[in-house]
Order: structure tokens, then C-alpha cells, then sequence
């Protein structure tokens, strides 16, 4: 049989975010916090 | 699976109320829709990492500050958020275009940096002291000559004038200054070179 010589479009089967970033994106929400004062909102970041 | 049991809204009011692993829920349970919906509009897996995590920033931010009063639309605001920053970064893009440095030309080969890094330097500064000691060999005549020209960048007329000399015979001594210096660098073998 004939090969196909055409090329195939990439497919993205892999459509997800490293595991890396939504590490950070869980630690950053651990360390936010927010203090509520006087009707003002501070938001902190601890480390 | 368990987890699919619980609606965003529950998750969503939960995180709010301090439940961090609520957080972690929703990321797993969106992560993929909302990362091929960024990657669809910048087909570019860094820009896509960058605009999900930013994404993921405000929406941590806005929840944490209790600004999240949409209950039951957690998805397609997310979408709204990482749809406004796509659109930041092709905006930000087209005040600074970026160079995309993969393709066959180089903007490297076009852009460069003239000044000589520290080796060079020494190197060029270790040739310069050289040759000043070898043109210190030279006759009086043909080094003054060529000290006037080469280092001072005086015309031959003005070297004529200084030297009481015609220009011919100036000429005749920077030729042979040249000459000579030539002479004394292919005897002892001295490399004059950058």
C-alpha cells in the first residue's frame, strides 16, 4: 500500500497545565490571606 | 469521582470559607477545559502556562476578597477572566512585538554586540603594546612618519609640511615603516591578531 506522505496535524491530546503551576497556584492560595479591617480588606502574603 | 459529586457552587462557597482543598478541586476538575480554551487563541503552550496561572491569580484573589457572587457559574467566569487576559496579552503584544527567534532567520544574526567581551580586550590591549614596541625599532624617519599618520591621523600633506619633506618622500618612508614592520613580524614569528 501506498504511504502517506502527508503530513498529520499535532494533535494537542495533552491540553492540561503543568503540574508545576498548579502547585504554585495551590501554595499561593495557602498563603493569601486577607484581613478585614474597619470595613477595608489588606491582603497579605505570607511566605 | 467522589469529588464530581460536589457543584462548584458548594466548592466555591466552601473555599471561601477557608477550605483550600476546595481550591484544589475545582483547578483539576476546569484545569483542562480552561487551558485548551487559552491554548486555542495563543497557540503557544508557555503564553497559555502564563495566562492560566494569572487566570487562576485573580480568581484566588477575587474569592479570597468575597467579590464572587455569581453561584453555580464558577466555569464560564473563569473563562471571562482568562478571556479578558488573552486579550490583555495580545494587546501588550502589539504595543511590543516579540521576536519569535525559532524560524530560519535569526535576529541575532542581525542584532549584535560590537563592544570586544574582557578576553578581546586583553588581547587587543597585549597586540597594541606589541606593536608600539616594535615600531620603537624602527629608523627615526619612518617612525615618525608612520606615528604621525597612523596614531596622530595626520594627511601626508601635513606629515610633508611637519617633516620638511616632499609628500613623495613621506609616502616613500610610511611605505617603508610598513615594510620593515612586516619584516620584523615574519622573522620572530609574532601573531598580530585578534
Amino acid at each position: 500500500m501506498a504511504k502517506l506522505y502527508s503530513e498529520c496535524p499535532q494533535k494537542q491530546n495533552d491540553l492540561n497545565p503543568k503540574e508545576e503551576t498548579v502547585d504554585f497556584l495551590l501554595s499561593y492560595s495557602k498563603a493569601l490571606s486577607v484581613i478585614h479591617c474597619n470595613n477595608l480588606k489588606f491582603e497579605a502574603l505570607q511566605n | 469521582m467522589r469529588h464530581e459529586l460536589i457543584t462548584d457552587a458548594v466548592l466555591v462557597k466552601n473555599y471561601m470559607n477557608g477550605d483550600e482543598n476546595a481550591l484544589s478541586i475545582l483547578i483539576h476538575r476546569h484545569k483542562q477545559k480552561i487551558y485548551s480554551f487559552i491554548y486555542s487563541k495563543v497557540f503557544d503552550r508557555d503564553i497559555t502556562e502564563d495566562v492560566f496561572q494569572d487566570a487562576f491569580i485573580k480568581v484566588i484573589k477575587n474569592l479570597k476578597l468575597g467579590k464572587y457572587n455569581e453561584e453555580g457559574k464558577f466555569l464560564p467566569w473563569v473563562m471571562r477572566i482568562s478571556h479578558n487576559l488573552v486579550i490583555d496579552h495580545f494587546r501588550k503584544n502589539n504595543r511590543m512585538p516579540k521576536f519569535d527567534n525559532s524560524g530560519e532567520f535569526s535576529i541575532f544574526s542581525v542584532l549584535g554586540d560590537s563592544s570586544l567581551n574582557a578576553e578581546k580586550r586583553l588581547i587587543k590591549d597585549q597586540v597594541e603594546c606589541d606593536l608600539r614596541r616594535l615600531i620603537e625599532e624602527l629608523p627615526e624617519d619612518q617612525k615618525e612618519v608612520l606615528i604621525m599618520r597612523m596614531y596622530k591621523d595626520m594627511s601626508f600633506k601635513e606629515i610633508s609640511e611637519r617633516t620638511d619633506v616632499s609628500i613623495n618622500t613621506a609616502l616613500g618612508r610610511m611605505r617603508y615603516a610598513l615594510i620593515n614592520l612586516r619584516k620584523v613580524i615574519d622573522k620572530n614569528n609574532i601573531i598580530l591578531t585578534n
